[in-house]
């Protein structure tokens, strides 16, 4: 098998770990702090992406009219995470999680319908920016400069994520939160306005990456099944509520799978589940998680 | 009956239990006493196996129970309550001891028979003994506090233990609650000739039934013995003189 | 006065006449009828077995549709591709499905809450995999059409019975089947062990001190559970005539799981009617619009805030507050 070959199945499955790390990034930070799995996620991962279509599309396909769009989108899927936790996860936090986590599904179901019934059941695509639409040669590979800058923006998220979460004032409060939030509570701080702003944050982290898949990936009503699965997973692996162990796992993600289908086709989609249940069984809280208490 | 050596748990760094060794003889009624956080809870946990040590032993009538799980040392004589109440809430009354009975009786395999009719009598009777026998059908999570923690006191009768752990069995209790909880306690103990290992924040249900006290300070046994002489131990007035 | 109304009611054997009525569909009914009345049949067997672990035992099982595959998966190979009689390939799914939920759950039941849920819902996924990707046993994304109805020309000779259709026969068996096991974990919930269960869902930490081993229990209900959601997917593999790796996605776990709850999980036949409001809502509004799931979700958002009891719990509810108000009433004397 030639080096260029492997390596690009390698770029191709961190292209795949990237992408998936700006979505799990936002589902493991809301586990961390709420303790509770987001199903919805992954549609506001979609709705990013059917608003981002929808700027782009007003505005002309221009060239900055794309980054104009991704952040529209962000935004506006901040301001729906925003509006679901005041309006109604708000009530069901003193609940039993199965509630919360039915909450969640029930908004997968009712978000899902919608991006059909206002956008259709066709297939829809946003063209690449143009100052990223060209490619370069890596090791006798074509690399796409759109992948390459996605590859970077991972890392860049998990690194200025780390800053936030261990030297702010804001962070620290996060982190106190994810151990003891009765005591948070009791020590004054404003636990309801933590919560807001993270599931807020993680929305328009959902978002922001909805809108930068588009270049990549077409657009589709079952996009957010199929991301909230593959996030589930990268998150069991790396450990809830790390940012770095959601990094790491969805580089293994990824890998796994680039390298998977070139053992065994079928394997890669079995091996992946395989994968979590194995995590599951010997080491819960993932690889760089902490055992929850 | 008891024989606790060298038990040692830290969580973290910190170190809870700290080498704690005592005994509890067949019959007696000991106590241990500590200031918060002095490590009394944890001992108990300890004990009943809720938590492993790091190091020592627990051994009962000289068989090895270090770190067994819960449910089998309450099978070898061990009952023990809680000093948070641990009932079953959404079970009435009656249904909390009736369940404790179908376990202890080893019906638990019984997939076929109704549960409701197995032990009534002998319910009805721990019921009577330990005064809640009006309540019997009141929803358990509905009853007061002080009722609550004598269903708890129930409940860990219910397996006919040789032994009672009771963790703080008259906290957050009135004058005359406490005073009844342990005139009850007493008889009880009495009745069944039971083992009994308590601990208490109220120095006056202690000194007034404990025939041995164990004190224990940031998780080392400081003092042991007859109620006298560990009223007058120096080391213990300066703990609770100091400390309060 | 009227709570000897209620008691009455409590009397009048409900089950048996819902089970009666159930069994003359396809004298009274359409085809159409006894279509549903085998779905909804089938979904309340399933629902009935999540609530075994759900309600009674205290645990979340996101996964519990991997058993119902399980099931359906080796009742039609057997049938289909062994050609095996009915009378040997039930059984044989049941235990297929039996020993599967023992090694999956023997691994879950050592996890706490949130990761018991993750894992069972991994396994369904491996379940999931399995099915979709192993061409040559399950049919991969194929999947097992034609799966042969089962032998029941023994049917014929039962009088009244000779003129029915093979499926209405089948429909009939079925409803038998799963009438016996529902009555089978009825007995199971009553029992001493069904009551152990119980106390390990209020208080685990309570139960196992005073000398349940939870975690023998907790397989044990798991192992139970997991059998008769293969009975159920057994039936349905024969009643739809095929078995295909869709059965299996997770998102049939949420199905069942809302249909339990919306009957009302503190019950025992809530999940029973929960599969029945369920699959006629389903029929009712599918017949109008295509987004059925935008309903679905609005239907458990309501559960959630307003009715968490869900039927069986509102109607109690309901019945209770009528009872106070009924019996506060002081007499009132006549005026002269």
């Amino acid at each position: 098998m030639p080096a260029s070959f492997l390596f690009s199945q390698f770029m191709g499955g961190l292209t795949t770990a990237m992408f998936l790390f700006l979505i799990a990034s936002g589902l493991s930070l809301v586990f961390g702090v709420m303790r509770v799995i987001n199903f919805a996620h992954g549609s506001f991962y979609m709705i990013g992406a059917y608003l981002a279509w929808q700027m782009v599309h007003w505005l002309h396909p221009g060239g900055a009219s794309f980054w104009a769009a991704a952040i529209f989108a962000a935004v506006g899927v901040a301001l729906l995470g925003a509006a679901v936790e005041r309006l109604f996860f708000r009530s069901l936090y003193g609940r039993e999680e199965l509630y919360q986590l039915l909450f969640t599904y029930a908004l997968v179901l009712i978000l899902g319908d919608a991006a059909k019934f206002l956008w259709g059941t066709g297939q829809l695509s946003v063209s690449t920016p143009p100052v990223l639409a060209g490619s370069v040669q890596i090791f006798g590979t074509t690399q796409p400069l759109y992948n390459l800058f996605v590859m970077a923006i991972g890392p860049a998220i998990a690194f200025g994520g780390w800053l936030v979460l261990n030297r702010t004032g804001i962070g620290r409060m996060v982190r106190a939160a994810q151990m003891d939030r009765e005591m948070l509570d009791a020590l004054g701080a404003n636990v309801g306005t933590i919560y807001t702003g993270m599931f807020v944050f993680s929305a328009f982290l959902a978002g922001l990456s909805g809108a930068l898949v588009t270049p990549i990936q077409s657009i589709v009503p079952g996009m957010d099944v199929l991301i909230i699965v593959q996030a589930f997973i990268v998150v069991v692996i790396g450990g809830m509520g790390s940012f770095w162990g959601t990094f790491w796992g969805s580089v293994i993600y990824g890998e796994v799978l680039s390298f998977g289908i070139l053992i065994f086709p079928g394997f890669s989609l079995f091996s992946v589940f395989a994968l979590m249940a194995v995590i599951l069984i010997v080491r819960p809280w993932g690889l760089f998680g902490k055992p929850l208490r | 009956m008891l024989d606790v050596r060298g038990l040692r748990k830290s969580f973290a760094g910190f170190v809870a239990v700290d080498g704690v060794s005592l005994t509890v003889d067949t019959g007696q009624i000991a106590a241990v006493i500590g200031p918060n956080g002095a490590g009394k809870s944890t001992l108990f946990n300890l004990i009943t196996g809720h938590i492993a040590p790091d190091s020592g032993q627990v051994l009962l009538n000289e068989r090895d129970i270090t770190g067994a799980a819960p449910h089998r040392i309450c099978r070898m004589g061990i009952g023990r309550s809680f000093q948070r109440t641990n009932i079953f809430s959404k079970l009435t009354v009656f249904e909390n001891l009736q369940a404790a009975f179908l376990v202890h009786h080893g019906r638990g395999r019984d997939f076929w028979s109704r549960s409701e009719a197995f032990y009534r009598e002998e319910t009805a009777a721990l019921l009577a003994s330990i005064g809640l026998f009006e309540q019997r059908n009141t929803v358990a999570g509905t009853l007061s506090y002080g009722n609550q923690k004598q269903l708890e006191l129930g409940l860990a009768l219910a397996s006919d233990p040789a032994m009672l752990l009771l963790d703080e069995p008259t906290a957050g209790m009135s004058a005359t609650e406490t005073h009844d909880t342990i005139a009850l306690i007493e008889k009880i103990a009495g009745e069944r000739s039971l083992t009994l290992l308590f601990t208490e924040h109220d120095m006056e249900v202690v000194f007034s039934i404990a025939q041995k006290i164990a004190v224990l300070y940031q998780g080392r046994l400081i003092a042991d013995g007859a109620p006298a002489e560990v009223r007058s131990d120096p080391e213990v007035r300066r703990v609770y003189l100091g400390e309060h | 006065m009227s709570w000897n109304r209620t008691a009455l009611v409590q009397r009048i054997p409900w089950t048996l006449i819902v089970f009666l009525a159930a069994c003359t569909v396809p004298w009274i009914g359409s085809r159409y009828n006894t279509f549903l009345g085998e779905q909804i049949a089938i979904d309340a067997l399933f629902a009935v077995s999540l609530n075994l672990l759900l309600g009674t035992t205290g645990l979340v099982s996101f996964g519990h549709v991997a058993y119902f595959g399980v099931g359906a998966y080796v009742c039609g190979i057997l049938m289909k591709t062994y050609e095996l009689p009915f009378a040997v390939a039930f059984p044989a799914a049941g235990l297929g499905t039996a020993l599967f939920a023992l090694v999956s759950g023997y691994f879950c039941v050592r996890l706490i809450k949130l990761y018991f849920a993750m894992l069972t819902l991994a396994f369904s996924q491996i379940v999931w995999a399995i099915a979709y990707k192993w061409n040559d046993v399950t049919g991969g994304d194929q999947g097992l059409p034609e799966i042969p109805f089962p032998d029941l020309d023994w049917m014929s000779s039962i009088p009244g019975l000779g003129d029915l259709r093979i499926n209405d026969q089948f429909y009939l068996l079925a409803l038998a089947l799963i009438a016996v096991s529902l009555a089978v974990l009825h007995r199971i919930v009553r029992s001493p062990f069904g009551r152990i269960l119980t106390t390990i869902r209020d208080n685990p930490e309570r139960a196992a001190f005073i000398g349940i081993n939870v975690r023998a229990y907790q397989l044990a209900a798991f192992v139970v559970a997991g059998t008769f959601a293969g009975f159920a997917g057994a039936l349905y593999g024969i009643f739809s005539r095929g078995v295909f790796a869709d059965y299996v996605f997770w998102s049939k776990s949420a199905e069942v799981m809302i249909m339990t709850i919306l009957g009302g999980m503190d019950f025992f036949w809530g999940p029973a009617v929960g599969a029945l409001a369920l699959v006629w809502l389903n029929q009712q509004i599918t017949a109008y619009t295509e987004y059925w799931p935008f309903f679905l979700g609005t239907i458990l958002l309501v559960l959630l805030f307003v009715f968490p009891g869900g039927i069986l719990g509102g109607i109690a509810a309901g019945y209770g507050f009528l009872r106070r108000r009924l019996q506060s009433r002081p007499l009132q004397p006549r005026d002269a």
